[in-house]
């Protein structure tokens, strides 16, 4: 796989240099308020859309942590997805927790399964981890179906979950209740997930990626660098899959099959690795919206129309949709300001 | 003149206020649209074509110059056998599209999912090919419906066959431990009424590699009937291995498991002949239905509208069953489309024959009865082919 060497410093060399943090912080908050109003501007079944997108954004973020920034590939993290709704299933259904917590019991659940596979997990490295956490995947269904957990899991039924929306003074229905949940989970994920990844944390994640002996001569804990990335990209698919769990009202072990793994590493890779937000972002809309659009094209051959669709993003931009965005972006202000960028070479 | 153009006019006007149709969203003058969600890609893909099929049929209708002068529009939408896309594609046809009613979705877990949305949204979710128990809940569920008949009606009609012919026998019981399994046992030992009649039951879980020590344990247990609750792999694995350690009885295979190439031919057809199973459709490769005009008919839409049929998958013939039926209440309902319409008269059906159903079985529901088809012939596998015996067995 090629990876784009991802500059430590980006965002804080160049001419834009001065201007460009605070023009960024502004874009985050710009990006939040249309998030917001779309509650009211957006109706029952594109705001549940827009809460699975979000959801799997969320996913997809933690997971291109692992494998954009720490060069790890897993292909089970649809596992932590379904253990996330699962959990958030249960504790609505047992419990009676509001939904709109759920995902942070979700998330230690999640983080707990995830520390306790990772510690042995990671000391296998590339194809050997994702053959791993492919295994994962693969026993997932079974186990949800399994008679072992059926008083807890409902078995092949599945668990409906009883959501109330937000109290009546609100003004919200039930969609815009767990849409704004969505979207307070997300800018929640934007902001730790642009933290890391410019702190210390990403510089160990880049370097162990790039070179681990250099890496680990410079002082970074290698082990430790690669267990962070994967419990961080843990926790976001189990809130990810709390919140989806939550949109969809009900689980089933169907739900949760080994190509939802598949659908979240085609999010992550076809959104672009490396790109904090935008990638997951347009990842995750690619994974929702596009199967749709390509049954419209081919009905009953729609997954080589999707998978035409994905060789073609591919094949014009290993950075994806968020590099062809960029892209399109700064060519667009170029031409504006006369300058030229020299980010997109290769190195 | 002019004055009698407008006098017409305005009576027309008039008239047709008065007999204002009525509509809910999907219905118009000239068209009324409806949505199907079945597995197009995933695990379950080969059930998709019945999908295929309700679309073809409609086209055969649209054809014909539609229902009521209305053309039908059918949205075939794929689930991937996937709830939670189940539920995507459901809020699409309801909110997007804007579909009159859904019908004719496959398969359990994915109609669960949509369940509740579609009762809550009070849209007509109507014959489902599931056999699950559970759709027949006028009470709890009154917008949703299967076609099919249940697990429970089956089991339910072994029991009384049994009852009947056999009533000192001891019975062993081979299910397999999930939902399919348990409808089938429950209503059973319900209908049996003497559970010492149950010698023993013993229950297996998918994930096992063999069912020896049951077939051993059933064995053991005295029982001379074996009542065989399988999925197909086990259910070949069990007809063989009651074979091999010689345990002589008579068995009956639910009816899911009861294909030919995929069960009784693994299982070796010496081990299976004799086997008693239940149909309730009309197979197109049956010799005895060479001639029936039920069976010409399916043939002939076949081959002008369905090329994708199989005359080997039940589920292909059965939607067209279920189409007719869609056919019948569309135009029962004539200018007034509405859900609680469409419900009322799926709810209202008396002996209604719809192709391809044996003689003798007909669709009959009510506000409280949401089981349309209830009865069933049991059939016995001579060796070659299943044969029909006895009467049709009704059950409700």
């Amino acid at each position: 796989m090629i990876m784009e060497s991802t500059d430590m410093t980006e965002g804080r060399t160049g001419p834009h240099r001065n201007l460009s943090v605070p023009l960024a912080r502004l874009g985050y908050a710009a990006a939040l308020l249309v998030l917001l109003a779309a509650t009211s501007g957006l109706e029952g079944y594109d705001l549940f859309l827009a809460s699975s997108i979000l959801s799997y954004a969320i996913s997809a973020m933690g997971l291109n942590v692992l494998m954009g920034y720490n060069g790890q590939i897993s292909l089970g993290h649809g596992a932590f997805f379904a253990i996330g709704a699962y959990t958030a299933a249960i504790c609505i259904d047992r419990f009676a927790v509001p939904f709109t917590l759920t995902p942070v019991i979700a998330g230690i659940v999640g983080m707990g399964a995830g520390w306790l596979i990772g510690k042995p997990a990671l000391r296998l490295e590339g194809v050997y981890l994702a053959l791993a956490t492919f295994g994962l995947a693969i026993a997932t269904p079974t186990v949800l179906r399994s008679d072992l957990f059926a008083e807890w899991t409902g078995g092949v039924q599945g668990l409906f979950l009883g959501i109330e929306p937000a109290p009546e003074w609100m003004g919200l229905d039930l969609d815009q209740s767990i849409y704004l949940t969505v979207v307070a989970y997300f800018g929640l994920f934007a902001f730790l997930t642009l933290r890391l990844v410019q702190g210390l944390n990403g510089k160990a994640w880049i370097a162990t990626r790039d070179n681990p002996i250099a890496a680990r001569a410079m002082g970074f804990d290698v082990t430790r660098a690669k267990t962070r990335a994967f419990v961080f990209s843990v926790l976001a698919c189990s809130v990810g899959g709390a919140l989806q769990a939550v949109a969809v009202q009900f689980v089933a072990p169907d739900s949760f099959p080994f190509f939802l793994s598949i659908a979240l590493f085609t999010a992550v890779v076809v959104g672009g690795l490396c790109s904090p937000l935008l990638g997951p972002l347009l990842g995750a809309a690619f994974i929702v919206l596009v199967p749709n659009v390509t049954e419209e094209i081919w009905q009953g051959g729609s997954w080589a129309v999707y998978g035409g669709v994905i060789i073609g993003v591919i094949a014009i931009q290993s950075r994806g949709l968020a590099g062809i965005m960029t892209g399109i972006t700064s060519w667009v202000r170029d031409r504006i300001t006369g300058q030229t960028t020299t980010r997109y070479e290769r190195k | 003149m002019l004055k009698s153009t407008t006098a017409l006019a305005l009576g027309l006007v008039l008239a047709s206020a008065a007999m204002a149709a009525d509509y809910d969203k999907g219905a118009s003058d000239d068209e009324i649209k409806f949505g199907t969600i079945v597995p197009l890609s995933g695990p379950a893909s080969a059930y998709g074509s019945t999908g295929t099929c309700i679309a073809a049929y409609f086209d055969m209708v649209n054809d014909r110059g539609g229902i009521n002068g209305r053309t039908v529009t059918v949205s075939v939408q794929d689930d991937g056998y996937n709830p939670a896309k189940m539920l995507e594609q459901a809020r699409r046809l309801v909110e997007r599209e804007g579909v009159l009613f859904i019908a004719g979705n496959i398969g359990t877990p994915t109609n669960s999912a949509i369940h509740r949305y579609m009762n809550q949204r009070k849209v007509p979710h109507l014959f489902l090919t599931t056999g699950a128990s559970k759709w027949d809940d006028p009470e709890s569920y009154p917008w949703t419906m299967p076609f099919i008949p249940s697990y429970a009606a089956e089991g339910r009609i072994y029991a009384r066959y049994i009852k009947e012919t056999m009533p000192d026998s001891m019975i062993g019981i081979l299910y397999q431990n999930d939902d399919f399994g348990r409808d089938y046992l429950d209503a059973f030992v319900a209908e049996l009424s003497d559970e010492s009649m149950v010698a023993a039951a013993v229950s297996y879980d998918t994930s096992t590699a063999t069912i020896e020590s049951q077939m051993s344990t059933l064995k053991d247990s005295g029982a001379d009937v074996f009542f065989n609750i399988a999925s197909p792999k086990f259910a070949a694995q069990a007809i063989r291995r009651a074979g091999e350690i010689g345990w002589d009885t008579t068995q009956f295979l639910v009816s899911v498991a009861n294909a030919k190439s995929a069960v009784l031919e693994p299982a070796g057809l010496a081990y299976a002949t004799g086997i008693i199973s239940t149909q309730y459709l009309k197979e197109p490769t049956n010799p005895a239905y060479a001639e029936d005009a039920d069976v010409a008919a399916w043939k002939e839409f076949q081959s002008t509208y369905f090329p994708k049929g199989s005359d080997g998958n039940w589920w292909d013939w059965s939607c067209y069953a279920t189409a007719y039926t869609i056919e019948h209440i569309l135009t029962q309902a004539g200018d007034v489309l509405t859900h609680e319409n469409l419900m009322k008269l799926a709810s209202n059906l008396e002996e209604f024959e719809a192709p391809m159903l044996l003689p003798g079985i007909a669709i009959t529901t009510s506000p409280e009865d949401f089981a349309p088809i209830e009865a069933m012939s049991l059939m016995k596998f001579d060796g070659e082919n299943w044969a029909l015996f006895g009467d049709v067995i009704a059950v409700d």
